[in-house]
């Protein structure tokens, strides 16, 4: 983890705890914007967003199944678009800590979201209703 | 870690120089407050899995109540999704007339921002205030209870950034583009491109799915 030599703002690193955010702030996040990126992220953002929204309202797909598909799939090519031309995410930014964060988040996500809907189903499955024909058979 | 105490080491010249107790060269974050405003965020996620995944369980539940399908008016949340990407976009305009040190651009895209969030929380308050005279608030059923908490706490979230975003404007009026309302405007940056990112999710995953049979 050492500081790139190109950098000018880690130059006083570690003598001058008092004078913070003085160089730090022009970094962290703000340096990565450009108005090429923002309206890159914002040209993309529409696309994906006008392609889910034709698909469901015209009813493009017949089988509700690869609609859904389709959608989420967008959606989450769209997630990544924001991620990277709104939230300026990369590898490098604060030395890699954000990018660990967001992966351990996804991660959690993805066992809440995947094992919630799993779990429940197979609840659901075994709670159908039955009829009263079949309740009278019962033991 | 082996330069912990390096200058009490040597003990006949300990008088030359303090003793330091810190890490000269450790790598420091190079923004500590936007990485831990990161963290924030990220458990913010957390929250809003748990209330997706609650949605994904329940949203199906009608307990013979009204459907998605028969509620969801999409027209309606595309000119929403159309506000909510259009303030993502006024905001990072905001952020690059602040690197150039522009007050009143910035201020300027951040008012338009804010208006473009509050007909966000309007429409939505109009859709709620339309669903619950129609009957169909959230005690109504499974999915609509789980639907307006989902939805609900995302436009809390939003309402809380327009509270968060007229502070900023205060402070950015009364005291210039400062090292520290960078640094805010910067973390409300963060917190308003985030909130897009949730909304990709709720038009994708309670909307556009709802209606599909």
């Amino acid at each position: 983890m050492s500081a790139p030599a190109g950098s000018p703002h880690r130059d006083d690193h570690g003598q001058g705890d008092d004078h913070h955010g003085e160089h730090h702030d022009e970094d962290g996040g703000a340096s990565h914007a450009t108005l090429k990126g923002y309206l890159t992220g914002f040209a993309l953002s529409v696309v994906l967003t006008a392609i889910p929204f034709w698909l469901v309202m015209g009813k493009v797909l017949d089988q509700p199944s690869a609609l859904a598909l389709a959608v989420l799939a967008l959606a989450a090519v769209q997630i990544v678009v924001h991620m990277v031309y709104f939230l300026h995410m990369n590898a490098k930014s604060e030395g890699g800590w954000t990018m660990l964060a967001l992966i351990f988040t996804l991660v959690l996500v993805v066992i809440t979201l995947s094992g919630s809907l799993w779990v429940m189903y197979h609840l659901n499955q075994n709670m159908m209703p039955v009829s009263t024909q079949q309740m009278r058979n019962m033991p | 870690m082996s330069d912990l105490s390096p200058s009490l080491a040597p003990g006949g010249a300990g008088a030359r120089a303090a003793p330091r107790f810190y890490l000269s060269g450790a790598h420091h974050p190079e923004n500590g407050t936007l990485l831990g405003f990161w963290l924030y965020l990220m458990s913010d996620c957390l929250v809003f899995a748990c209330l997706f995944a609650c949605y994904g369980v329940l949203g199906r539940s009608y307990g013979g109540g009204p459907t998605g399908a028969q509620l969801f008016e999409l027209p309606v949340v595309a000119v929403n999704t159309a506000l909510l990407l259009l303030s993502s976009i006024t905001y990072g305009f905001a952020v690059l007339q602040m690197q150039r040190r522009r007050r009143a651009g910035t201020l300027a895209w951040l008012a338009l921002t804010g208006l473009l969030g509050a007909g966000f929380v309007g429409i939505e308050l109009h859709e709620f205030a339309h669903l619950i005279h129609e009957g169909a608030g959230p005690q109504r059923s499974a999915f609509l209870s789980s639907f307006f908490t989902l939805v609900g706490t995302h436009g809390l979230h939003v309402s809380f950034g327009i509270v968060w975003l007229v502070t900023l404007m205060i402070q950015v009026t009364k005291h210039g583009l400062s090292t520290a309302n960078r640094r805010r405007l910067m973390c409300l940056s963060m917190f308003w491109h985030f909130l897009d990112v949730v909304w990709i999710g709720v038009f994708t995953f309670v909307y556009l799915m709802g209606v599909l049979p």
